[in-house]
């Protein structure tokens, strides 16, 4: 017996060393970047094509939501040089003082984002941020599981759907939508007011209204039919759509959330120079348009956002619905009943976090 | 005197059986499914396997599993011997405690373990930068403590009861023959003590590749694991590429244990014979 | 002489002093201390909060462990009794598992569970959902499985189930058959020989295979996240939020763990003197 145990060990080993030569490959001159990112947030095409251009190696990685990067940052499990954050959260690492200034000198694609991306509450000066994408939040539901057209966040709440609805798993989305449900604005600071709006969700899940609480677990649900209702983002509406022609997509007349997310560097990031070389390809014209294809989130870059439907009627040989493509990019009808994040005071951060906790529970 | 089971008996263990790998069959089966989704089947392909070899991620994730497995196995095997038989040595007044403080990491649920290392990690290299300058994170090399760590006492624990079968008398013979402490250790605790080192080695090494909770507080973001990664997947779509890694495993598993018990069977089947 | 060899052990003292003691110091130092760094006892009085979760952690950890235990101690009994081959194989096939990750088995119940997943599309094919239908008066197109408290502990018991084999196979299997004999030609019945002679001889086993089973159940979170849709929260959840999550306060997370180290700690302790304290059973 213990001979051949010995044995298979050995071979275990054997094993690791001959892998040790294949992966270990750890010179130490490589350029390498850290990046942390959410899931199915870039064409992965584009790291290889970095890789080749530059030599520098991308380590990407993802994070599930702004509050879990926060996490990660703070409790040191995460080491990274660029992070994709959204405009509340960038304010708050501002604000923290965990973001470095940026040297835009070594961004000149920096000049291709539209104007109406710079300058924004989250960072006024225009010295953290570039922007990657922006969106819209809202409902997606499946037409052959609810006989009416949902137009109201009500449906996130609605016990009729009992087991059927996929709540959002992030504080601040979540609360955002039994705020706008409510009446209020989603960024009030009123405790009253959002202790009315974690009683809504609160009851809501205890009247098992949620089937489960998701993030891109979601695409998985809804694609499967496996669930009728879920909050989300509209780029990854329209990459379930690819795959699930039964669902649509709504931003409730309440309003919602448009958001920012951008590129920022950490302050203790060890790769400088190449978090910035890497935020310039990534802010080019050919990258923001393989992106928005890939992933369908609108793009900052006045450029490739006015390109895109023409890149696709090349692409696939046939022209860009329309619908869709204003769903991916917010008409100004709808951004205009919509509201961005600003980060809330501490107080009320720590109530969020709370809150957050007990509806767990 | 043995009295075998009845068929209602054999049936209940061939339920559990069915039960233990029903879940696996499915994941091998859905590995060469040609469509992305686990539960409808379309047809057979290889595609999945391909993907998963030139999936720079996931790669990287099993090799660095292995490292720290096998590291780990090792140098635990070898500390925790030595831990051993020095505990053995000691007056029971000092070794209780001591052997008290060696089971925390095994009673301790694996998040509390996981969850301590990690503040104590950070906490030390906040006060590092401090005193040096120097910024550390976490990494490899906490992950690799942090396995040897729960590894040190499972093979404490399957070293501890050989040495105390062990004749006591026969350590202070081979001194009293001139042998020096080293050699006492060489030749005569180390053939009696060699099962438990292995059996211990080889829980360890179980022990390592099964770990998730302990290695996704303590390997911060530039080391993963496999179960890490894997974990990551199950919070996005997930692909069939992980069907094709477990799949891969498997077999491996398989092959290799087959191996060590067919070697083991015919081994017996000769000193069976011998004996005749 | 043997003092000298005491000296083995010194590294590893050293070794437990740097990465167990101190570790679990840090856990109390954070347990007891508010964001800014004062002494607070704000995170344990926030404690009654979380009860839920506690009562629920314990009572799903304990029915897992219970049916691990109807389970495991069966078949360990039968497996003693058959053939030595069958034994080998089959001692190999519960050890299997293990190798693989467990996060890969519980994926692959993720797919089973699913409304729309293998299971409901059997039940539909076979029939028991319309017949479900038809004898209740319903109208479900699935059983709704994902997502519920079973589904977490079906989770558990998979996974857990080779750990309480494991340990009382090893003691089954070594027990002295002359006892058996004696108790037998003594008179005894084969209830009387179970009851009397190898259920509190395996006691030991059985007593290791509950704590292997039950530690890392009641302190799980990858299993009640991907089974339990995240409505079903455990201690492990808990915790796990308050430093990788959406929730970060590393203080009210040192607090949870270390009342739920003191809990299955005392658990341990009064199961193991229950046990007079005997040596743990040999564990794999």
């Amino acid at each position: 017996m213990k001979k051949t145990l010995a044995l298979a060990l050995a071979m275990m080993m054997a094993a690791t060393m001959i892998l040790t030569g294949c992966g270990g490959n750890s010179d130490t001159e490589e350029r390498v970047v850290n990046v942390c990112s959410w899931g199915e947030y870039i064409d992965e095409s584009l790291i290889d094509e970095f890789e080749e251009q530059t030599g520098i190696k991308v380590n990407y990685q993802t994070a599930e939501s702004n509050e879990a990067l926060y996490s990660l940052l703070k409790t040191g499990a995460g080491d990274y040089d660029v992070i994709v954050p959204s405009d509340y959260m960038i304010a708050r690492l501002i604000d923290e003082g965990m973001l470095a200034e940026l040297d835009y000198s070594n961004i000149p694609n920096y000049a291709l984002i539209d104007d109406q991306y710079k300058g924004l509450s989250y960072d006024p000066d225009n010295k953290y941020t570039v922007p990657y994408t922006w969106g819209t939040l809202g409902i997606i539901y499946n037409t052959t599981m609810v006989d009416e057209e949902i137009t109201s966040w009500d449906a996130m709440f609605d016990p009729k759907y009992e087991g059927n609805v996929l709540m959002i798993r992030n504080s601040r989305d979540a609360l955002a939508a039994a705020l706008l449900d409510l009446g209020y604005s989603l960024n009030t600071t009123d405790e009253s007011q959002i202790r009315e709006a974690y009683d809504l969700l609160k009851t809501a899940k205890e009247n098992g209204v949620y089937q489960a609480f998701v993030m891109d677990e979601v695409f998985q649900k809804m694609e499967g039919g496996n669930a009728a209702i879920a909050m989300y983002y509209a780029g990854d509406y329209l990459t379930m759509l690819e795959n699930n022609e039964d669902l649509a997509f709504v931003v409730p007349e309440e309003g919602s959330n448009w958001f920012v997310d951008a590129m920022c560097v950490l302050k203790n990031a060890q790769h400088k120079t190449e978090a910035e070389e890497w935020i310039n390809f990534i802010a080019s014209t050919e990258s923001n348009l393989a992106n928005m294809d890939y992933i369908w989130y609108a793009s900052p870059n006045a450029e490739a956002l006015e390109q895109y439907p023409d890149y696709y009627a090349e692409e696939y040989g046939e022209d860009l619905d329309q619908d869709l493509y204003e769903i991916m990019a917010a008409p100004a009808d709808v951004l205009a009943r919509c509201e961005l994040y600003v980060n809330l005071p501490s107080d009320t951060l720590t109530l969020y976090n709370d809150l957050w906790t007990e509806l767990g529970i | 005197m043995r009295k075998n089971n009845s068929l209602f008996n054999r049936f209940f263990m061939v339920l559990t059986f069915v039960f233990l790998y029903a879940p696996i069959a499915l994941l091998i089966i859905f590995s060469f499914n040609a469509g992305s989704s686990n539960t409808v089947w379309k047809g057979f392909s290889l595609e999945w396997y391909g993907k998963l070899f030139s999936n720079r991620i996931i790669m990287q994730s099993v090799y660095t599993t292995l490292l720290v497995s096998v590291l780990a196995t090792v140098i635990a095997t070898v500390a925790g011997t030595f831990a051993a038989i020095g505990f053995f040595a000691m007056r029971r007044k000092i070794r209780d405690p001591l052997m008290t403080v060696n089971n925390i990491p095994m009673m301790n649920a694996d998040i509390v373990t996981g969850v301590s290392l990690c503040l104590f990690f950070v906490a030390f290299f906040g006060l590092f930068q401090k005193v040096t300058g120097t910024r550390l994170t976490l990494g490899f090399g906490t992950l690799l403590i942090a396995h040897i760590g729960f590894n040190i006492p499972y093979v404490i624990l399957s070293v501890g009861p050989k040495l105390r079968q062990m004749d006591k008398n026969l350590i202070d013979a081979a001194m009293d023959l001139g042998c020096i402490w080293m050699q006492a250790f060489w030749k005569v605790i180390l053939p009696e003590i060699k099962p438990g080192i292995v059996s211990g080695a080889l829980t360890a090494f179980t022990m390592s590749i099964d770990d998730f909770v302990i290695s996704y507080f303590t390997a911060g973001s530039s080391a993963s694991t496999l179960a890490m990664t894997i974990y990551g997947m199950t919070k996005k779509r997930v692909s069939p590429q992980i069907n094709a890694i477990s799949t891969l495993l498997f077999v491996t598993v398989l092959v290799l244990l087959a191996i060590v018990n067919i070697r083991e069977a015919r081994q017996e089947r000769l000193a069976a014979k011998k004996h005749i | 002489m043997r003092n000298k060899l005491s000296r083995f052990a010194i590294p590893y003292v050293v070794w437990m002093a740097l990465f167990v003691v101190a570790p679990i110091i840090m856990v109390v130092i954070y347990a007891f201390t508010s964001a800014n760094g004062g002494f607070t006892l704000a995170n344990f009085a926030r404690m009654g909060t979380y009860g839920v979760v506690f009562v629920r952690s314990f009572k799903l950890a304990l029915i897992a462990t219970a049916i691990c235990l109807l389970i495991g101690y069966p078949v360990s009994y039968m497996l003693s009794k058959e053939g030595d081959r069958f034994q080998r194989i089959a001692m190999v096939l519960i050890m299997l598992p293990m190798w693989m990750n467990f996060l890969l088995r519980t994926y692959s119940w993720m797919s089973i569970l699913e409304n729309n997943g293998l299971l409901n599309q059997f039940f539909q094919k076979i029939g028991v959902i319309a017949a479900y239908n038809s004898i209740f008066g319903t109208n479900i197109k699935y059983f709704h499985m994902i997502g519920t408290p079973g589904a977490v502990v079906l989770g558990m018991v998979y996974n857990y189930l080779p750990f309480m084999i494991l340990p009382i196979y090893s003691v089954i299997i070594k027990l002295d058959h002359s006892l058996l004999e004696a108790a037998r030609d003594l008179g005894a019945n084969t209830f009387n020989v179970f009851r009397r002679v190898i259920l509190p001889l395996s006691l030991p086993g059985v007593l290791s295979g509950i704590t292997m089973v039950f530690v890392p159940a009641v302190s799980t979170f990858a299993i009640s996240q991907m089974l339990g849709g995240g409505t079903q929260m455990l201690l492990g959840d808990l915790i796990e939020q308050q430093y990788m999550g959406g929730a970060y306060n590393p203080h009210l997370g040192a607090a949870i763990s270390l009342v739920m180290m003191i809990i299955v700690v005392v658990c341990m302790w009064v199961m193991n003197r229950f046990g007079e304290g005997e040596e743990q059973a040999v564990m794999l």
